[in-house]
């Protein structure tokens, strides 16, 4: 409501004002959304910093006591979230990654005329709410379907569960399926940006590395790849960022060994009564955690540019 | 595409004609075109689900869940909206989702246009307040909305407002991207022929900057109005009472999955794709009569 008030004020020294170096037009035009973003956005992201070192209750209100403890309950008492948070999310980032540079390639450099249809494939199946096509894993890796039969057939569902992937003769309420739905959902955000940048390439470099005797994988490893590090910093990023924050997939496909980080801020935040300085302090925890990881990878990477 | 290259891979590719010796067999071929094949796994991964759904949404399920195949029924289909709660949450979807659009459009091109037209201090500020609701987690920025609203509002309050709200503050700086993108890589000279032509600033904006900025600003309306519809994470912190589609579906997973949401994920997509062949054949229509 603020922004609609303060919004017209500046316009009308905009005529005025014209001639003078100062130009409010930009101001005017900032104002309304960037007003927004700090009321809606950077005031609740601070007011939770103050909001994790508070204590009392729902019915006396919450005091700012300097409470750090709420920060070692939240990372003590909820250990495994972290380690399943973090491991999930960079689990389906490599496994995005590994799957989605084929398919950036093939589409970039094979495509030829059916590019767009290939395109407009990928990204086709996210018109469908993102909740039910999870749901329907559930039907694609129920017991009595076909993967789970062939797996069993092939032995591999013991494998796969001696190593902790899979529970017993089951696929769903497993970290497997978690993984799996987590990379579902997560794959047109690899794929989009490393086709991307790969259709940039001319693929004359190729002609190029074939004509100095350059085999086809050192011609992708010399040329293409690094070309195309844009796409996989970006395509990674793009993954790795809403992945951390996921809870969707281990609420929908795990266990309740399986459980994430967001589960319990949603859990302490939405259930718990009092549970909200612990939670804003999980909030902070995991937000300058991925801040860190994420600044780290661009710093390592060398692309700055990129914000 | 899969066709044509199973007819050509037996004969020596001309192409690139290296000095393997190329075998036949299924195997021998599979293993030439590694990228094919992955390429076509990779595709029916991410387009299986989609064929579940329509296919679940012509079950009639044993018991509650229609999460496996019992027999055929069209009973979902004829009539789907049999949960008056579930189709009243789509049409809050649908309501937020317009509201939403519109605000977060207009103050994102608001921006996008000071951003690239005009030149200011805080800049690189600004720049940063854009990214990071993109970066943040959606946990974070429900939880920390959530607790903006508890404490101003009360949870009674909260609703259609507070998630339309929340809606708006995150799709700003997708339709901030999308429109940017649209505005950099506009021809400033025809702006600077329309005023040459003594066009005022207003009739240079209405008849030569907005209609090329306009599939921009479209697109990004779109991608907006598909963010919004589509969240569950910031909805549900900021909900209070009122229920959203996607936090429907979320709850049906505890009480009772019904056909019918396979119907609405399978309208979702049939409609969608029959607006873009729609569009697709009048736009070649529209280029032939050009012709």
């Amino acid at each position: 409501m603020t922004t609609l008030t303060e919004a017209p004020a500046p316009v009308e020294e905009r005529a005025p004002d014209r001639k003078p170096r100062r130009n409010w037009t930009p101001w005017a035009l900032l104002l309304p959304g960037l007003l927004w973003l700090t009321v809606f956005f950077l005031v609740p992201i601070l007011s939770s910093v103050s909001a994790s070192v508070q204590t009392g209750d729902y019915d006396d209100g919450f005091k700012l006591t300097w409470h750090w403890a709420n920060y070692h309950d939240a990372i003590a008492d909820f250990g495994p979230q972290y380690y399943h948070s973090l491991v999930y999310s960079l689990l389906t980032t490599i496994v995005c990654l590994a799957l989605a540079y084929p398919v950036a390639y093939f589409i970039a450099f094979k495509g030829g005329r059916w590019k767009t249809l290939l395109m407009a494939l990928v990204i086709v199946p996210s018109f469908t709410s993102f909740l039910i096509r999870t749901i329907a894993w559930k039907t694609i890796l129920a017991d009595n379907g076909t993967v789970v039969h062939t797996l069993a057939s092939m032995h591999l569902l013991k494998i796969t569960t001696a190593l902790g992937w899979t529970v017993g003769n089951h696929v769903l309420a497993s970290p497997a399926a978690v993984v799996c739905g987590m990379v579902y959902n997560f794959l047109p955000f690899t794929i989009l940006p490393l086709y991307t940048s790969l259709e940039k390439i001319d693929p004359r470099l190729h002609e190029a590395g074939a004509d100095l005797y350059c085999s086809a994988f050192t011609t992708w490893r010399r040329i293409t790849l690094p070309l195309s590090m844009p796409g996989v910093i970006g395509g990674t990023l793009l993954t790795f960022i809403p992945a951390v924050g996921d809870y969707i997939n281990a609420q929908l496909l795990g266990n309740p060994n399986t459980t994430v980080v967001g589960q319990r801020i949603e859990d302490l935040f939405l259930r718990q009564t009092n549970g909200y300085p612990v939670g804003s302090a999980m909030s902070v925890v995991m937000m300058v955690g991925t801040l860190v990881i994420v600044m780290t990878y661009i710093w390592r990477a060398g692309t700055e540019d990129l914000l | 595409m899969a066709t044509q290259t199973l007819s050509t891979a037996p004969a020596p590719a001309g192409g690139d004609a290296h000095l393997k010796v190329r075998r036949r067999g299924p195997i021998a071929w599979a293993r030439q075109h590694v990228l094919l094949v992955v390429t076509f796994l990779v595709f029916v991964f991410m387009l299986l689900p989609n064929g579940v759904i329509l296919w679940m949404s012509f079950n009639s399920p044993e018991g509650k869940f229609n999460y496996t195949w019992h027999k055929f029924s069209l009973d979902a289909w004829k009539n789907p909206c049999s949960s008056s709660t579930m189709c009243h949450s789509i049409g809050l979807s649908l309501e937020i989702g317009v509201v939403a659009t519109i605000l977060a459009t207009i103050l994102g091109t608001m921006i996008a246009f000071a951003m690239v037209r005009h030149r200011f201090r805080a800049r690189s500020g600004i720049n940063a307040l854009l990214f990071l609701p993109m970066a943040a987690p959606e946990v974070v920025m429900g939880a920390t909305l959530a607790a903006l609203f508890f404490n101003t509002i009360g949870p009674g309050a909260m609703g259609f407002w507070t998630i339309t709200i929340a809606h708006v503050m995150f799709c700003i700086s997708y339709v901030v991207v999308t429109v940017k993108s649209r505005l950099a890589g506009m021809d400033p000279t025809l702006e600077r022929a329309a005023q040459d032509l003594y066009a005022t600033p207003t009739q240079t904006f209405m008849k030569v900057t907005l209609p090329l900025v306009a599939p921009g600003i479209g697109a990004a309306a779109l991608l907006a109005f598909a963010i919004s519809i589509d969240d569950y994470i910031i909805t549900v912190f900021t909900a209070g009472n009122s229920e959203t589609f996607p936090m429907y579906i979320f709850g049906s997973v505890q009480r009772a999955y019904p056909a019918q949401i396979d119907v609405i994920g399978s309208l979702m997509l049939l409609g969608t794709m029959a607006v873009i062949a729609v569009s697709q054949v009048l736009n070649q229509m529209r280029a032939a009569r050009k012709k």
